[in-house]
């Protein structure tokens, strides 16, 4: 493969990395618009309650209060992100079901205004009992937080069997069966949640929002407001970190368009740090038992795993989330047989959905921690075991998933080969075995090293609502300045997307990137895409921005074959010139092809359209987890232990990524390192934990993240495949890498002190507990020992696919080139 | 957005002034110097004055002045930076310039003053909380409510002492000199605080810290170590602090003090008669250790569980002493790693890790600086 790029392949800085950094750039809690109104909303200090009734009186008659409005002032409907889970309501009418839902919003002259009459508000509330785990909720189905779902308090209750596992385990050398804990962390974004909302005279309404999906947030408006689509805009403002917390509509971005109706001003409302905390939909805590069967040589024999997952209030992406948690494990190893079982049960806490990796780190702990145990048990290296197991490229698992190339046995090599883990691997246990004394003031730190690896989607292979359209389009129009103008509905959340749009567009029309505008998500400009989640916008928005591109360059190639009189396929374009290679002198400018081009065409304007290959399983549930291309990610920790503190210090991470292709390493690596760096958080310091009911810590001082004096040095690692179904051969690398860096940890500790601490986050104390274990003789684990009394439903029987090979050729749906 | 409430800013330019502004105002007023413990407790509604009087523009009360041959005086509103960064200070009482240097970020210790350290707010995560947070939990008694939320049958405020410097000076026998209507007195830091949530301090409301004087360092020795989850921002969740002086080898007075384990930094009275008259010996650390942990009173109100708060007294203190020893300077055998020392508190460098001076401090595992060793 000898692809000749220009702009593919180079470590450009972002396009919008200039406004970044000067601070030009306007997020939306900077927008001020004339006559402008602030607005705050009234969240309840119960986990739950009934709402008896609430009295704005007293907080209307504050000087300077516009509007104050309750559920009775929006139209009665639920919603909710997935079709399925439509329990959700901007402002409360009838029951809270967590501490922080709304149940008012003001606006007003300013904030202190709005807030003070916020306190005004007067709310009766009839507190019913607050079910504040997966073990309170399923053990008080008398007390029901939602009328709806599989069962009292089961939102979702899911089965999948592919293949016999127990006959699988029966032919097994070795079989584990063990349990872990995952628990909650949140998205912490910079930028907390802001919307600016204007209606106006004309029975229309712009919202400009901090919003990784305008689209969904645009057609559920639609609905939650009761007033046609097409009468509303919504502008995606830059986004400062999504993370997959500004993927559902939210009470503030409602609440802001109502309150603008009513008084005909704008309206902002921008949410405090605390509210983020409370809005969440981060990481689901899991508890999870996996059993897995092994042979003498290290291969899966099968493997059968249950997950329950502490949802929160509402269902958010739950199913979605549920699912998750259980059908991307099989793409990495060969496991020839699997089944699948798992409950997403309602709390009275926040309610949970996709943080980075989307319900897959926690199955993926689990995973990797066992495989370690495994490996130890076997006598085999576990990076080596790891190395003779991987799936075969471009072939199906046993849940019907579709890889089709797969770097990670290089990943692999290049992690062992640059970390030393040979060397280490012994000598670090070697040292592990001296115990002699030591005197209490001298400190003895153990060193280990751990290795994980994981997969992800590179986009997900069907949509939230079901549609026979694409998943993403893009409209390019030449300008007669020689400027192409780039309109694609994706929203640049900081991983760079709007930059990869001006790359490959670049790219096909031999232009600097500079020469490509990108506009903003703008539902009345730009046409649809999905959003940024599931690592799906290079992609997608990629294939469309590069089918877009083709047809532009082929329609000015006409024109400028009729002008140099030669054939249209022996032209090229290349620095800002169209021309035939062999007699270059005769190119002609870009601006100039493109009036010529206009001259024959009329208006240059292009689209472009991206769905992902048809190959969903046909089973019910088969539509989660298939993805046109699956990244995937090696990593290996070298740490220390502190024996008298339990206190871990990580001193590096090497980190080798499947990237298909670069199409900007430095941007690969900034996503990289950005996922390692999340990765350490949770794995070492993050929870969203609660106590009387309320977030512990919802600040960024107490909730503990890490600084950048506890990142250790990152080395990664590229490795390109080249994938047929990437653009240029591209696959993700914004959630993928976060996936082994938990479990790295975990088995890097386990090598250094021989303690094994099941159980997310990590801290000091667990550590400690299990050296304080292994002194008394006892087994060196920390983490659950006991899974729910929990019936799930009968399986749905399939087929296994495993090893089979993919189809030959992807139907591509709005693809120029049907092969 | 949170947003501050507004209030009213006097700025006097005497301490006399100040004095009389306070005076005045009563129990409206609040004294206000780097603002970065008091704003954000003003949003959170833990404070509400109606007016600060703002201490930065009274020259009187920045700078430090002395040496360690004499004693040293400091400004009570000379920045965290500046302590940390004074050469006396550094050279004659490193566990102070240690202490200052630890506190939140650096950011914060530029506008931060020791002043504002020694006399920050107690802590405790159920009062450091938004109005909204600590009216959904049903307020403690030291904002808004009469019970304490961590131990609901106690009659008193369990907030917890989160100053660095502190235990510090309590340590090194500083006083602290106090300007109020009745005029000026002076107390030894020890006698600064009380063992209580919301009445932490003897200093009166009406009275303004002025400045803090350390006594001469000759023979003494100190250091400081800091527990706390990351290796910036947080506050100490336990502080130690250790001073001694020595004639030759031995042992003539010593003060061990923790900080952050109950509302007032606390003696470690036995650890520190333990050592004296004792060389700083492998064993005479480890009963001095062993003896520390005995006035810690953590409870279940700050970072990390407070059995493990508890837990790390005897190790940070057995660290502690161990520096003061000169007895972590070898090797370690046992962390298998080849070509770095591993020794106590093992140097973590900064990024980009020069902070001046001729040999770098570097920042650990428990955040304290290592420098070079103490003259003695």
């Amino acid at each position: 493969m000898s692809k000749r790029f220009t702009v593919v392949g180079q470590p450009l800085p972002k396009i919008d990395a200039w406004g970044k950094v000067t601070g030009d750039t306007r997020f939306a809690d900077d927008m001020v618009l004339p006559r402008m109104a602030f607005g705050k909303l009234l969240r309840s200090p119960h986990a739950h309650a009934r709402v008896r009734a609430i009295d704005t009186a007293r907080a209307k008659t504050v000087p300077g209060v516009y509007a104050v409005i309750t559920g009775a002032d929006l139209p009665r409907v639920k919603f909710g992100i997935l079709p399925v889970s439509q329990d959700e309501e901007a402002l409360c009418t009838e029951k809270v079901r967590m501490v922080g839902d709304a149940v008012a919003a003001v606006a007003a002259v300013d904030e202190e205004t709005a807030d003070r009459a916020c306190r005004l508000i007067d709310v009766d509330y009839e507190p019913l009992p607050a079910l504040m785990s997966i073990q309170e909720s399923l053990a008080h189905p008398e007390v029901r937080i939602h009328e709806y779902g599989d069962g009292p308090n089961v939102h979702k209750n899911v089965a999948l069997q592919f293949g016999d596992v127990e006959a699988a385990f029966a032919a097994s050398d070795l079989v584990r069966e063990d349990v872990f804990f995952y628990e909650g962390n949140t998205h912490l974004p910079m930028e907390q949640h802001a919307a600016v909302a204007h209606a106006t005279a004309d029975g229309k309404l712009t919202l400009w929002s901090s919003t990784q999906t305008p689209h969904y947030v645009h057609r559920l408006l639609a609905r939650i407001l009761d007033m046609p689509a097409a009468h509303i805009r919504v502008i995606a403002a830059p986004v400062g970190g999504g993370f997959g917390g500004k993927l559902d509509p939210f009470a503030h971005e409602i609440a802001a368009c109502r309150l603008s109706q009513l008084i005909g001003r704008p309206v902002k409302i921008a949410c405090t740090r605390e509210e983020v905390f409370y809005i969440h939909r981060g990481r689901h805590p899991v508890l999870m038992w996996i059993k897995t069967g092994f042979t003498k040589a290290g291969d899966i024999t099968g493997c059968h795993l249950k997950t329950w997952l502490d949802g929160g209030a509402y269902g958010s992406y739950g199913v979605a989330s549920t699912f998750y948690t259980g059908v991307i494990n099989p793409v990495t190893y060969k496991m020839p047989v699997y089944k699948f079982e798992g409950a997403r049960i309602f709390t009275n806490k926040p309610p949970c959905g996709p943080k980075r990796g989307h319900g897959t780190p926690q199955p993926r702990f689990a995973l990797e921690v066992q495989l370690d145990k495994a490996a130890e048990q076997l006598g085999l290296d576990p990076a080596d075991m790891r190395r003779r197991i991987l799936v075969e490229p471009f072939t199906k698992t046993a849940n019907h998933l579709t890889v089709t190339t797969i770097g990670l046995g290089e990943c692999i090599d290049k992690v062992v080969e640059a970390s030393g883990w040979r060397d280490k691997v012994s000598r670090y246990r070697a040292a592990a075995e001296v115990d002699a004394p030591k005197p209490l003031w001298q400190p003895r730190r153990r060193r280990g090293v751990g290795i994980a690896c994981s997969s992800y989607m590179t986009g997900a292979g069907t949509a939230i609502y079901w549609n026979s359209m694409p998943h993403s389009g893009v409209v390019l129009r030449a300008d007669r300045s020689g400027g192409v103008t780039v309109l694609c509905g994706a929203t640049d959340i900081g991983q760079g997307s709007d930059s990869i749009l001006a790359y490959l567009v670049a790219e096909v029309l031999g232009l600097d990137p500079k020469d490509v505008h990108v506009h903003p998500a703008d539902t009345s400009l730009t046409p649809v895409d999905l959003g940024s989640y599931s690592s799906r916008v290079t992609l997608m928005c990629g294939q469309a921005a590069i089918q877009a591109a083709e047809r532009l360059r082929s329609a000015i190639f006409k024109a400028v074959a009729a002008k140099l009189d030669v054939d249209a396929g022996a032209l090229a374009m290349r620095e800002r010139k169209v021309g035939v290679p062999d007699d270059w002198e005769k190119a002609v400018d870009f601006a100039r092809a493109v009036e010529l081009g206009e001259a024959m065409h009329g208006v240059l304007a292009f689209a472009g359209s991206y769905a992902p290959p048809k190959r969903a399983g046909k089973y019910k549930g088969g539509g989660v987890g298939p993805s046109p291309c699956y990244s995937y990610t090696a990593c290996v920790v070298e740490l220390s232990v502190d024996e008298d503190t339990g206190e871990v210090e990580l001193h590096d991470v090497w980190i080798g990524h499947d990237i298909g292709r670069a199409l900007n390493p430095l941007l690969v690596e900034g996503q990289v390192e950005g996922s390692v760096y999340m990765g350490i958080g949770e794995a070492v310091m993050e929870a969203q934990v609660f106590r009387k009911h309320v977030h512990k810590a919802p600040s960024m001082l107490e909730y503990k993240s890490p600084t950048t004096l506890e990142t250790p040095e990152i080395h990664t690692m590229l490795v390109e495949t080249d994938d047929p179904e990437g653009p240029f051969g591209a696959k993700e690398a914004g959630q993928g890498p976060l996936l082994p860096v938990m479990p790295a940890i975990a088995n890097a500790i386990y090598h250094a002190v021989g303690v094994r601490v099941d159980e997310i986050p990590i801290t000091p104390e667990k550590v400690l507990k299990g050296l304080e274990l292994k002194r008394q003789g006892k087994a060196a684990r920390v983490g659950p020992d006991r899974v729910p009394l929990f019936t799930f439903k009968q399986p749905l029987v399939v087929e296994s696919a495993f090893g089979a090979p993919a189809e030959a050729i992807a139907v591509r749906p709005f693809s120029d080139t049907p092969s | 957005m949170i947003r501050l409430p507004a209030f009213e800013y006097l700025a006097p330019r005497t301490v006399g002034d100040a004095v009389k502004y306070l005076a005045d105002r009563g129990a409206d007023a609040m004294l206000v110097a780097g603002g970065t413990d008091l704003f954000p407790n003003m949003k959170r509604g833990q404070f509400e004055p109606k007016a600060l009087v703002g201490l930065r523009g009274i020259r009187e009360l920045s700078g430090v002045s002395g040496d360690g041959r004499a004693g040293l005086t400091i400004g009570a509103a000379t920045t965290l930076s500046a302590v940390a960064a004074h050469p006396e200070v550094a050279r004659r009482y490193p566990a102070l310039a240690t202490a200052a240097g630890l506190v939140s970020s650096p950011q914060l210790r530029n506008a931060a003053t020791l002043g504002g350290n020694v006399c920050v707010d107690t802590r405790c995560n159920w009062y450091n909380q938004s109005y909204e947070w600590r009216k959904a939990v049903g307020f403690c008694m030291k904002k808004d409510g009469d019970i304490c939320l961590v131990a609901p049958g106690s009659s008193r405020c369990w907030a917890v002492s989160s100053s660095d410097t502190a235990p510090v000076l309590w340590a090194l026998g500083a006083t602290a000199r106090l300007a109020g209507p009745a005029g000026e007195r002076t107390l030894p830091v020890s006698a600064l605080y009380q063992d209580d949530g919301i009445a932490y301090l003897a200093k009166r409301p009406d009275e303004i810290l002025t400045e803090l004087a350390l006594p001469a360092a000759d023979g003494w020795d100190s250091v400081y170590l800091k527990l706390r989850r990351r290796g910036s921002f947080d506050f100490p969740v336990l502080g130690v602090a250790v001073a001694v002086r020595r004639e030759g080898e031995v042992v003539r007075e010593a003060r061990v003090v923790l900080g952050a384990v109950a509302s007032t930094p606390r003696e470690a009275a036995a650890a520190s008669t333990a050592l004296v008259g004792q060389r700083l010996t492998s064993e005479s650390i480890t009963r001095a250790a062993e003896a520390a942990a005995g006035p810690a009173k953590p409870l279940d109100n700050t970072d990390f569980t407070h059995p493990y708060r508890k837990r790390l007294v005897r190790v940070y203190v057995a660290r502690a002493l161990a520096r003061l020893a000169g007895l972590d300077a070898g090797p370690s055998s046992f962390d298998g790693f080849e070509g770095r020392p591993g020794f106590p508190g093992e140097p973590r460098a900064l990024a980009g890790g020069v902070r001046g001076g001729s040999s770098p401090p570097r920042l650990n595992n428990q955040g304290a600086i290592s420098g070079p060793p103490p003259s003695t």
